[in-house]
């Protein structure tokens, strides 16, 4: 799915099934295949993070990365930071968006 | 024939759901006669135990404007659902929580601090907070509880219809009491309203923006609005392409952006989120850094997003 498609609703949902950390990897800067959902996605990256920290979601518990389908190093790599960052952050006191 | 019985509550709310329903001026007249009121604070004296008293399932319908923030709230909407055959939600704060559901933002703790203890004008070197029991020399007084979050009406009970805006137009009004009395009603959760979305049917959509074109974003005081373009166009947040039409555009008519008092449509299930992608879908800013730095010039962002729908949002509060 191009990150062009990826609503912010999607991610919310996420977090709200009880997701920790939500991370999206998409086509590098110009290789999008519809040609500018990367960056459409990058605006809602950017106001989505701006938003859940007033939530009172850590900004790191969202990333958005690119990596291509050739890059299997990287991938691992950002996976792997990803997975770090949120296991230091511990879990997401989802309970407390219902009290 | 009897007439159908009918009541009217106020919760969290401003009173503005109230003046709404005095602002069918003739047409309340119709509607006074029609029906028999067994509870209305506003306008009439009724006293809880009228209610109570009350067959169940007695009164035809009670629409409860006003957000849930109180232990008694919750106890006279769960009251009213039991006595009565149809709930209508009516107003933004009912439907979605409304202004007041932007408190969930903050909590009880922090809202009790400023207002009794902090705020400017308060004077209060006891530190006094109210409690819920209070015990004095004539006996033990007590408070509802303040929650720590503001609810919408149908996260305590069951509702049938939703009559949504801050505060609905009297046309909706009359249109959803009509479809009550003759019982024409649409199926059970529909909100009383049309179904498609405010730019739909705004004068200015000829030049509301298909694609990017914002380059700055601008507040209301800042600018000299164009009266006649989309104000997306002139860069100003409007929250049309995230709300349902049916208000007549009454801001956008005097010149104001929408705010969004009308909800979503049915097919949307979080206003905020469906228009924070709405809006990054037309900055026309491809620069990581600039496109920081646009976002950064949004002042409260989730506060505009959530204007009147924070407790209805998927998040429903701050952590
Ligand atoms: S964004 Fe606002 S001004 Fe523009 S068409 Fe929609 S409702 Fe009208
Ligand atoms: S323009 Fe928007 S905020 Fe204003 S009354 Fe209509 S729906 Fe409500
Ligand atoms: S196809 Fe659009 S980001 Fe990959």
């Amino acid at each position: 799915m191009c990150t062009g498609r990826i609503e912010p609703e999607f991610i919310i949902k996420a977090f709200k099934s009880g997701a920790d950390g939500v991370l999206i990897l998409g086509c590098h800067p110009g290789d999008c295949h519809y040609k500018e959902g990367n960056y459409k996605a990058l605006r809602r990256f950017h106001l989505l993070r701006k938003v859940l920290i007033q939530f009172g979601i850590e900004e790191e518990r969202l990333k958005l990365d690119w990596v291509s389908a050739s890059e299997a190093d990287k991938f691992v790599n950002v996976v792997n930071e990803m997975v770090e960052t949120v296991k230091k952050l511990g879990p997401l006191k989802k309970e407390s968006f219902v009290a | 024939m009897p007439k159908p019985k009918v009541a009217f509550y106020w919760c969290a709310s401003c009173g503005g759901c109230e003046e709404a329903v005095v602002d069918l001026a003739e047409d309340i007249l119709k509607v006074v006669e029609a029906v028999e009121f067994v509870l209305w604070p506003v306008a009439m004296d009724f006293k809880i135990k009228d209610i109570e008293s009350i067959n169940d399932g007695e009164i035809a319908v009670s629409f409860i404007n006003g957000a849930i923030r109180t232990s008694e709230q919750e106890h006279i909407a769960k009251l009213l659902r039991r006595k009565s055959q149809l709930i209508v939600a009516f107003g933004s704060c009912a439907h979605l929580g409304g202004t007041p559901g932007l408190a969930n933002f903050t909590d009880r703790k922090k809202i009790f601090d400023w207002v009794y203890l902090k705020a400017p004008s308060v004077i209060n070197p006891e530190g006094t907070i109210p409690l819920q029991k209070t015990t004095t020399i004539h006996g033990e007084l007590t408070l509802p509880e303040f929650y720590n979050s503001v609810f919408t009406v149908d996260q305590f009970i069951e509702t049938d219809y939703y009559l949504p805006g801050c505060a609905p137009p009297p046309d909706l009004i009359i249109k959803a009491i009509e479809a009550i009395l003759y019982r024409n009603l649409p199926e059970k959760g529909t909100v009383l309203a049309p179904d498609k979305a405010l730019c739909d049917s705004c004068n200015r959509r000829d030049s509301k923006p298909e694609k990017s074109v914002i380059k700055e974003i601008k507040r209301v005081h800042e600018v000299l609005i164009d009266p006649e373009k989309c104000f997306l166009d002139q860069g100003i947040i409007c929250l049309g392409p995230a709300t349902r039409d049916g208000c007549g555009q009454r801001c956008i008519n005097a010149n104001m952006p929408c705010r969004g008092c009308f909800g979503p449509t049915s097919r949307v299930q979080d206003q905020g989120a469906k228009f924070l992608s709405a809006l990054a879908s037309i900055i026309d800013i491809n620069n990581e850094e600039e496109i920081k730095k646009i976002i950064d010039s949004i002042a409260d962002p989730a506060g505009i997003f959530y204007y009147y729908a924070l407790p209805a949002s998927m998040l429903r509060r701050r952590i």
